[in-house]
């Protein structure tokens, strides 16, 4: 099979699941013939009918409450957002209920359902449309949130979480939705959730990061490769649980930690990372900790949003600082 | 004009007497089923307000003068239907077979209280919604359900209920226009008791009647009197064989009056006339079916008093159950949040448990010294 992009890649996810499982049921706004404003969806109605692949009115919060309701008997649902800046009518269904079904009944009810939202910047999009907003989900006992990077996780990850049987948040990186390509085995196999993927071996500082900033992560690796610094590139993927025990692990190697986010830095997560180090694994570091995060403003229109982009350039200066100041 | 005395769907007018024909249903058997339910979950949120009074309840909300709403939404549901009830719904929760126990263990501050068990021989697995708190979230989880079971082609229904405040909000009116394009077996139910804690009915919606809602959403709406529990069990029937049948979603406008306070927390005399208040006991759903029963021979102040001895025994049986009730481990908290936990919230449970071992530690020791 040739080379897909991240989004063709979850559109065989979906596919492949509905395929298996006949609970698995999606909704959301224009998803049907349309296939979703990005064609996540798309050919998914003509395949399972309408009953299966649902248009919704325009309304995210009844979305989100449709989906604990579908989730609640016995359903899969997969619940697209057009944008993730649209997911707030709909946060008091995440936050009250998708998170809180299982515990509130003692395991009565639960809720295995999957919010889908395309995030991140870079797209030259309308206001509203950049947003990068997993540290608020991250912070709701109850929640978990994922975030794939590349094709073939984007495949495997969404895979396993629609087998989940805790709601998930999965943010899709839309600024790589068509600009990575890789191979993906339509097999069916889902990749661990709640783990890291070291995506490149190095001894010098252990890079973590999530999302679109892993394309100009491994960039900036390769470059600083060249001038002698070797990074080790995890993606983080699972935001909520952190796979702590892979981060470790790679900071006895390296002794220095930078974590690279899109999203703004104020309580992002970057600063849980850090202080998760600071509290178990101070003793490995040999420098400061140190972040290079989206700024805290509100994300400006398009003619300044390269300004605000996390360059390839930002992190070989960061790195190179960590590298310098604390030989 | 009071509403409560506008002409909507009703048989038993609230001075006892039959203004239509009884319908076919109405067996002398089933209407005194449906007085003794009323009168038992009456003298049982009495209990409760007594409990939360002497420190034995969280707060409750009291459902006094509601009673004819809920005894006929659990009594018309079969058991295999779907129940996504609001806070003030214990009569429906009751008439469908969950426990008092079970009650006063939500209102005890226990989520074992939602943990209902199965109610029918069919499903093993009891589907009914727990209370949702936030207001109105509750409507759109009914949709997701009645949509699930019209995806599985199953003939169940679904009954959302909710309150006239709920009716402001987005989820409500989502949920109703969803319904409607959907065609799905649901039901809705508001319980228009007039206020929304302390905004009456005329600052929370300027249409007419909160019914006239329906309309919007293309969904079949009735207005019944929901202090005449023979037409509300009525509107439940036809609407919920409607839904079975396929025909789509109704709107039930019950329309009766808070006699109580909003909850335990709350002094409704800081906002309401008194003589509003009384004027409204004029229309209470049990003295109503009461004085027609009475009236019929099918019941007397014999019956009543023993009726109401076996209440006592009843209701005094679930307290003490309730009181005897050995608390959750503190630790729960935690083996409910996940299928399985992550390595931190293990670390965190064994925090939590180091430190309410030492709690009870200090806890004893300063009793004993
Ligand atoms: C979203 C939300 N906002 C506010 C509240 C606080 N609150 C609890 S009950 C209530 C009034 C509800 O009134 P109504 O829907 O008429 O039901 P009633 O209590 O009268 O039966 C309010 C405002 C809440 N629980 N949820």
């Amino acid at each position: 099979m040739a080379d897909i992009t991240l989004i063709e890649a979850v559109n065989l996810a979906l596919h492949y699941e509905m395929q298996h499982d006949p609970n698995v049921v999606i909704l959301g706004e224009d998803i049907g013939e349309n296939g979703g404003v990005f064609r996540a969806t798309l050919g998914l109605k003509q395949t399972f009918g309408c009953k299966r692949v649902i248009d919704t009115p325009l309304a995210e919060s009844l979305i989100a409450g449709v989906t604990v309701g579908m989730a609640s008997q016995g359903l899969r649902p997969i619940a697209e957002f057009q944008f993730q800046g649209f997911i707030f009518p709909a946060m008091e269904h995440l936050v009250c209920h998708a998170a809180r079904l299982r515990n509130r009944t003692r395991g009565r009810l639960t809720c295995p359902a999957v919010f889908r939202a395309p995030f991140g910047g870079g797209i030259h999009a309308p206001e509203h449309h950049s947003e990068s907003i997993e540290a608020m989900f991250a912070h709701i006992p109850g929640l978990k949130v994922v975030i794939p990077s590349s094709p073939q996780r984007a495949y495997g990850l969404l895979l396993a979480a629609i087998r989940s049987n805790d709601p998930i948040l999965f943010f899709e990186p839309k600024r790589i939705y068509r600009t990575v390509k890789s191979h993906v085995e339509n097999n069916g196999l889902a990749l661990p959730l709640e783990q890291c993927f070291t995506l490149r071996k190095g001894t010098d500082i252990t890079l973590v990061t999530w999302g679109a900033c892993v394309v100009e992560s491994l960039q900036a690796a390769e470059t600083l490769s060249h001038h002698g610094i070797e990074l080790e590139v995890i993606d983080l993927a699972s935001i909520k649980p952190i796979d702590m025990a892979t981060i470790t692990a790679s900071l006895e190697k390296t002794g220095r930690l930078l974590v690279v986010h899109e999203a703004a830095k104020t309580c992002g997560v970057g600063a849980e990372i850090i202080t998760r180090v600071a509290e178990s694994a101070m003793c490995l570091l040999k420098a400061p900790p140190k972040r290079l995060t989206g700024f805290d403003t509100i994300m400006p229109y398009y003619r300044n949003e390269d300004y605000f982009m996390i360059q390839h350039d930002d992190i070989v200066n960061a790195a190179r600082e960590l590298m310098e100041g604390w030989q | 004009m009071n509403i409560q005395t506008q002409p909507m769907h009703r048989y038993i007018d609230h001075r006892g007497n039959l203004i239509a024909p009884l319908p076919e249903w109405a067996n002398d058997t089933l209407l005194q089923q449906f007085y003794r339910d009323m009168v038992l979950v009456r003298h049982y949120d009495k209990k409760a307000i007594a409990l939360q009074r002497t420190g034995k309840l969280g707060t409750y909300p009291s459902h006094l003068g509601a009673e004819a709403i809920g005894i006929a939404i659990g009594s018309a549901m079969q058991s295999t239907d779907v129940l996504a009830p609001y806070y003030r719904d214990m009569p429906a929760l009751w008439a469908r077979g969950i426990s008092m126990l079970q009650n006063l263990q939500y209102w005890g501050g226990d989520e074992l209280g939602s943990s209902f068990p199965s109610i029918s021989p069919d499903i093993p697995h009891n589907d009914d919604m727990p209370f949702c708190v936030p207001i109105s979230t509750q409507c759109t989880h009914a949709v997701g359900i009645a949509a699930a079971m019209k995806i599985k082609g199953l003939h169940r229904v679904t009954v959302a209920t909710c309150g006239d405040g709920a009716t402001s909000k987005g989820d409500f009116l989502e949920s109703l226009n969803c319904a409607g394009v959907w065609n799905i077996p649901l039901v809705f139910v508001i319980n228009n008791n007039q206020w929304a804690i302390s905004v009456p009915l005329h600052l929370q919606c300027h249409a007419e009647h909160l019914v006239d809602k329906a309309k919007g959403a293309g969904i079949k709406g009735i207005m019944v009197d929901g202090n005449d529990i023979v037409a509300m069990y009525d509107a439940l029937l036809q609407s919920l064989d409607q839904a079975r049948k396929g025909k789509g979603a109704t709107l039930i406008e019950a329309v009766s009056y808070r006699l109580c306070d909003h909850t335990t927390a709350d002094d409704a005399s800081r906002y309401r006339e008194d003589e509003e208040v009384k004027q409204a006991w004029q229309f209470d759903p049990i003295v109503r079916l009461k004085t027609y029963l009475i009236n019929q021979n099918l019941w007397s102040e014999d019956e009543e008093s023993q009726w109401l001895d076996i209440c006592h025994q009843r209701i005094n049986q679930a307290v003490e159950q309730y009181l005897a009730l050995t608390v959750q481990a503190p630790e729960s908290a935690f083996d409910y949040l996940y299928e399985k936990a992550d390595p931190d919230l293990h670390y965190q449970r064994d925090a939590l448990i180091n430190k309410a071992m030492r709690m009870e530690k200090q806890n004893s020791g300063g009793n004993n010294g």
